[in-house]
């Protein structure tokens, strides 16, 4: 069962130990950790400060959003609201999808006693990784056109789940070798079956694994830029990344209503960051959220 | 529920750990259990034919093909043998999208891995509010590219962007550099922002990785008078090495195929001084609507990332027999 071992387990022992354990004070690093973090966050504040600004396209824009404005969130709303719905409708189908694909595939590679087969199908979920997204999207292209899937929303969240299935599938995978057969098997001398097990002991437990595949699955569709620009050519079929895209592709003589709309698109990611923080940082390491 | 209740009662008591009934009836449930338990990898596997399988096949094919907007009405394309390839490297365009493919992914590589790293081991030592900050570095990674592309551009802008208004307040520097729009500095710029994105996913992993490292090796270390940098060659860099050959491979292999940075902050401009491998592809089926070329490009690209993908598969094997 243990052939493929994508992802490492979840903390060891002694990282537990830490985790639960006060933070030692050492002000020096507090500092130099918050001044870091302002480095790597400054071009994220910067895009707030600019969206703050009455207008975009003054010769220097001010350091602090003192003229404090919501023009550019009315203009981004009113030009782009559209396009975020549309976002938002693709990944949440995204998930929806991804989940419902990935999570009996990762019951079944952790669990069921298929073999070499384990290896093999894991084996091509790792190589899923290694095919560029221009490959798909310039073979999914004349295909979409083929079988009328451009500008549709059931095209783009199928394409929106390439990411996130692969992804899913080994992360839940990852979580689910970690629930004891006992328990499974307790269900399956209860009278259930494959199905039943799965859905009534299996997902409960894996709930953690679920969550995490689900965030992720959502910011990577809600993210994808390759599809959109590639699966869509009308404007009333855009996702929010397609709507940035077209109004930085030209010249740019006010910034305050695009840096509105890279807020807006922001959002889903800071919501998460804040909401579900503990998730976030499980999908990050590929390991496994202990319940 | 009601669909699946009525396949558990049917497969019921012969599933699982149920004890066998004597003679012949005892194979069918057990044969139907089997297929009821590959039917939860069917979709999955349908979805990678689909979606991985066919479109690397179909672009293997496209490759040999003239597949241009005229195929879309006619149904027409072309056997051409090789003359796609041809196209495409005979292009000058090409050597430079090979070596900016070639730079971009050193140069971002070595950026991400080289500051990750420190910031990982920085927020080794744990101190006050080091979650809170460990998560919020996260941030730059989990947003939209475009949309950290699209801030760049005005941080970036030659005239008024934030970074050269700050240059020009130092003494010493003169002249404001065209980040985006000189052909010199262009590549270096997209490099920057590339690192500025991969920072968080290296910082974090490797991150992981030290925790991994028990804390007895730092103070068994300690009483052979090995601390500091003697610690970390000596100790964290040897036990780090797994986690830091997957963290090489997969960036080299996710760095190979950005398209988002480049296409938001250049497109490949200035006179072509940002395309790359990628970048070219997509120019050639989706701008100059040569689909056949384009995926040539594309075929070239996947043996470029099979190279590094024998490598990375090998690292997870190595991953199991640790």
């Amino acid at each position: 069962m243990t052939a493929v071992p994508i992802t490492r387990r979840a903390p060891t022992r002694v990282a537990r130990r830490a985790a639960t354990s006060r933070p030692p004070r050492r002000l020096g690093h507090t500092i130099l950790g918050v001044v870091i973090i302002a480095i790597m966050l400054f071009p994220l504040y910067w895009m707030l400060n600019v969206s703050l600004q009455p207008a975009g396209n003054a010769a220097a824009t001010p350091w602090l959003p003192f003229d404090f404005s919501l023009r550019g969130y009315e203009t981004a709303i009113a030009e782009q609201g559209g396009n975020l719905l549309t976002s938002l409708i693709v990944s949440l189908g995204a998930v929806v999808l991804s989940l419902a694909i990935a999570a009996p595939a990762a019951y079944a590679l952790a669990h069921f006693r298929f073999g070499t087969w384990v290896s093999v199908l894991l084996f091509a979920v790792l190589t899923t990784q290694m095919v560029p997204g221009i490959v798909v999207a310039n073979a999914l292209y004349s295909a979409y056109s083929d079988l009328g899937l451009l500008n549709t929303y059931g095209g783009l969240i199928l394409a929106d789940s390439a990411a996130g299935i692969p992804f899913s599938i080994i992360l839940m995978r990852a979580f689910m070798m970690g629930i004891p057969a006992s328990i499974i098997e307790a269900a399956y001398v209860d009278g259930a079956g494959p199905i039943r097990a799965f859905l009534a002991v299996v997902l409960p437990i894996s709930r953690n694994a679920l969550i995490t595949s689900a965030l992720f699955t959502f910011l990577f569709a809600w993210g994808d830029f390759l599809f959109a620009l590639t699966l869509t050519t009308t404007e009333s079929m855009r996702p929010i990344t397609l709507g940035l895209y077209s109004y930085i592709g030209g010249f740019v003589n006010d910034w305050s209503p695009v840096m509105a709309t890279a807020v807006l698109s922001s959002l889903p990611a800071i919501a998460l960051l804040i909401v579900a923080q503990r998730y976030v940082a499980a999908g990050v390491t590929g390991g496994a959220v202990k319940s | 529920m009601a669909e699946s209740r009525s396949v558990a009662t049917a497969t019921g008591p012969s599933g699982g750990l149920a004890p066998p009934r004597p003679g012949r009836r005892r194979r069918r449930p057990v044969a139907r259990h089997r297929v009821v338990q590959a039917a939860f990898l069917v979709p999955a596997i349908v979805y990678m034919l689909l979606f991985f399988g066919y479109p690397v096949v179909k672009n293997l094919v496209m490759g040999f093909q003239e597949y241009t907007t005229r195929t879309f009405y006619t149904g027409e394309a072309p056997w051409v043998g090789l003359a796609n390839y041809a196209t495409a490297i005979s292009d000058p365009v090409f050597d430079r999208a090979l070596l900016n493919t070639g730079l971009f992914t050193v140069g971002s590589i070595a950026g991400q891995f080289t500051i990750g790293l420190l910031i990982a081991l920085f927020f080794h030592k744990r101190f006050l509010l080091s979650g809170v900050l460990r998560s919020l570095l996260l941030l730059p990674w989990l947003i939209p590219m475009i949309a950290a592309s699209a801030v760049w551009r005005w941080i970036l802008d030659t005239d008024n962007g934030v970074l050269n208004r700050t240059l020009g307040l130092l003494p010493f520097v003169d002249g404001r550099p065209a980040w985006l729009t000189s052909t010199s500095l262009a590549l270096v710029a997209v490099i920057v922002v590339n690192i500025w994105l991969g920072i968080p996913f290296n910082a974090t992993i490797l991150y992981g990785g030290l925790q991994e490292i028990p804390e007895e090796l730092y103070e068994a270390g300690s009483l052979d008078g090995a601390t500091g940098a003697r610690a970390f060659w000596c100790i964290t860099w040897p036990q780090l090495r797994g986690v830091v050959t997957v963290v090489l491979v997969l960036g080299v292999v996710y760095t190979l195929k950005v398209l988002d940075v480049i296409l938001g902050l250049t497109n490949g401009g200035p006179a072509n001084a940002t395309q790359t491998i990628s970048t070219f592809s997509y120019h050639m089926s989706f701008r100059e609507f040569d689909f056949g070329v384009g995926a040539a490009l594309g075929n070239i690209l996947v043996v470029i990332s099979l190279v590094f993908a024998v490598v990375y598969l090998r690292v997870n094997r190595r991953a199991v027999d640790e």
